[in-house]
């Protein structure tokens, strides 16, 4: 499903002493089936955004295509129901939404919602708990009971399980230690490529936005500063400067390297791995 | 939709009414609440209504806003004009059908009521929105002052709301996310039957509660840390002035009173 954003604007508040204008003039359009990353520093409209890709908020100007269906600010909200059956959103810290007695049910909320017959769900919900690396017997367990990392996978499972077409992730990985990070967007990835799931990451990572986007959106301000492939993102370091974002570490690494060195790669690293490769290249070929 | 709530809201600014020490305004809101029930008849009610619009005007409060934010109370506004209307019987009957009678002390009680009640609404909501959440818990300690002679646990009693009032917004946040959250997990809260919205509340309440706990502990533990042992000994960083402007509020509010007592039938 393709998502075509045109001259998008959005002001909290509207009307009141409280307004605050949080989008102005964006531009942007995601392809089906593609990797995006939207990165930009706190309060840069990134997650008011990413509201707009299944009507939670409608813009204030411009319109929002999601598929074959446009949003504008005028569109009633009967009509956004099934764009959220497509668009699915994984909201940042999304283990504050559980709410059943158990995982299974909680996980089941979504799909029931949607129309989906209660067996399937509970299908559904089955295999989400092992694909997300869930012991079984988690099931039937409150979803307080469990631990942090645990009660975030179950989140995750819950948006999961309506099978969207395109999912949005809101900093999935915050607030998890690093092995859990790593597994979480290891999944993410698989999925995309798997299920050819249309993705869109919402991350202050440059790490992740690196390794896994194909495509990068730069937020500044609530404008759309900046947007290409990450090396074309990333290999603008001065303009990244200017928003306030840094580089990826393998990146700048690489760029001490080259100082030492005295001498650049022809290309940048986006993984530890790539930039582990380019150096033994480069020794090779000393 | 939660964003339009202004009720607990403070809305900083510079205006006379913003400058007055909060407990003259809390007097004269609680002493003007009490007047309001002295008006019994059409001249006393405008008169209390064009003062409360004028207290609007000086607060330099946005007169569109206020009524904005009324929106939520219409609907008990108008159950109350509704429930007048068809339910007092004095006076002579102005209109019959079938089993509804409408006599005229109803459709004057009814309105006169639901005046009293915008008034009471309008006040109070000039009161906060004027005044810091902060101020406002000072003003209330300092004027219960005296009750903690007789054992009431007046510091407690202004933390407690203190805490309250600092929490609103954070939680109307709260359940604006949680809101969020489910909607894009297909829950449906504007639409089905009166049982079925009742259900959907339920993805809403569990998760706000789960959080409210969570919060109230964390601020619990927070608080002993930094060494909190309630009020005794307690000093204030901010102190309040009792200056010539909290005086003439007060001797407006005795006019206001006596004119109303002059003019009531």
């Amino acid at each position: 499903m393709d998502i075509i954003l045109q001259q998008v604007g959005y002001s909290y508040s509207k009307d009141t002493p409280f307004e605050k204008r949080a989008l102005e003039h964006i531009d942007a359009s995601i392809q089906s089936g593609s990797f995006s990353a939207i990165i930009g520093h706190t309060g840069s409209g990134k997650s008011t955004l990413l509201m707009h890709l299944n009507g939670l908020l409608k813009p204030s100007e411009g319109t929002v295509q999601v598929g074959d269906t446009f949003i504008s600010a005028g569109t009633k909200v009967k009509g956004l129901k099934e764009i959220r059956r497509h668009v699915g959103i994984v909201f940042q810290f999304p283990e504050h939404q559980l709410f059943e007695e158990t995982v299974e049910k909680d996980i089941m909320f979504g799909p029931m919602n949607f129309g989906v017959p209660e067996d399937e769900a509970r299908r559904r919900a089955h295999e989400l708990i092992a694909l997300l690396g869930l012991p079984e017997d988690v099931a039937q367990k409150s979803p307080f009971d469990l631990s942090g990392g645990q009660m975030r996978r179950v989140a995750i499972a819950g948006v999961l399980a309506f099978k969207p077409s395109v999912l949005v992730l809101d900093e999935p990985t915050a607030g998890l230690d690093p092995r859990g990070r790593k597994e979480i967007m290891e999944l993410f990835k698989q999925l995309h490529e798997e299920e050819k799931l249309t993705t869109i990451l919402v991350t202050h990572s440059m790490e992740d936005a690196a390794r896994y986007a194909e495509k990068i959106i730069v937020m500044h301000d609530g404008k759309s500063v900046m947007s290409g492939t990450p090396y074309e993102v990333f290999n603008n370091e001065e303009k990244m400067a200017t928003y306030n974002l840094e580089l990826p570490r393998t990146i700048k690494f690489q760029h001490s390297i080259e100082k030492q060195l005295g001498r650049r790669f022809t290309e940048l690293a986006l993984t530890e791995e790539r930039l582990a490769e380019m150096i033994a290249q480069e020794a090779r070929d000393r | 939709m939660l964003e339009k709530m202004i009720f607990g809201r403070f809305i900083p600014g510079n205006s006379i009414i913003h400058k007055l020490d909060p407990r003259s305004k809390l007097t004269f809101v609680f002493l003007f609440i009490i007047a309001v029930f002295l008006a019994n008849n059409a001249i006393t009610y405008s008169l209390i209504l064009a003062f409360t619009l004028s207290v609007i005007f000086s607060s330099r409060i946005r007169l569109y806003f206020i009524l904005n934010g009324l929106k939520p109370i219409l609907f008990l506004v108008a159950f109350t004009l509704i429930m007048h209307i068809f339910f007092t019987k004095e006076g002579p009957l102005l209109f019959e059908w079938k089993f509804i009678k409408i006599y005229e002390e109803g459709i004057r009680q009814g309105i006169f009521i639901s005046i009293r009640f915008l008034i009471l609404v309008l006040m109070t909501s000039v009161l906060t929105l004027t005044t810091s959440p902060i101020s406002i818990t000072d003003g209330m300690e300092d004027l219960l002052g005296p009750f903690k002679r007789f054992k009431l646990p007046v510091h407690e009693l202004a933390l407690m709301m203190s805490i309250s009032l600092r929490f609103i917004p954070t939680l109307m946040d709260e359940t604006d996310k949680i809101l969020k959250a489910q909607l894009a997990r297909g829950s449906d809260i504007s639409t089905g039957s009166i049982k079925q919205r009742i259900r959907s509340v339920i993805p809403l309440l569990v998760p706000l509660f789960v959080s409210a706990f969570k919060r109230a502990e964390d601020l619990a533990v927070a608080m002993e840390v930094r060494g909190y042992r309630g009020g005794e000994g307690r000093t204030r960083y901010r102190q309040l002035k009792w200056q010539w402007r909290d005086t003439a509020a007060l001797f407006v509010l005795a006019i206001l009173v006596s004119v109303l007592i002059w003019l009531r039938a």
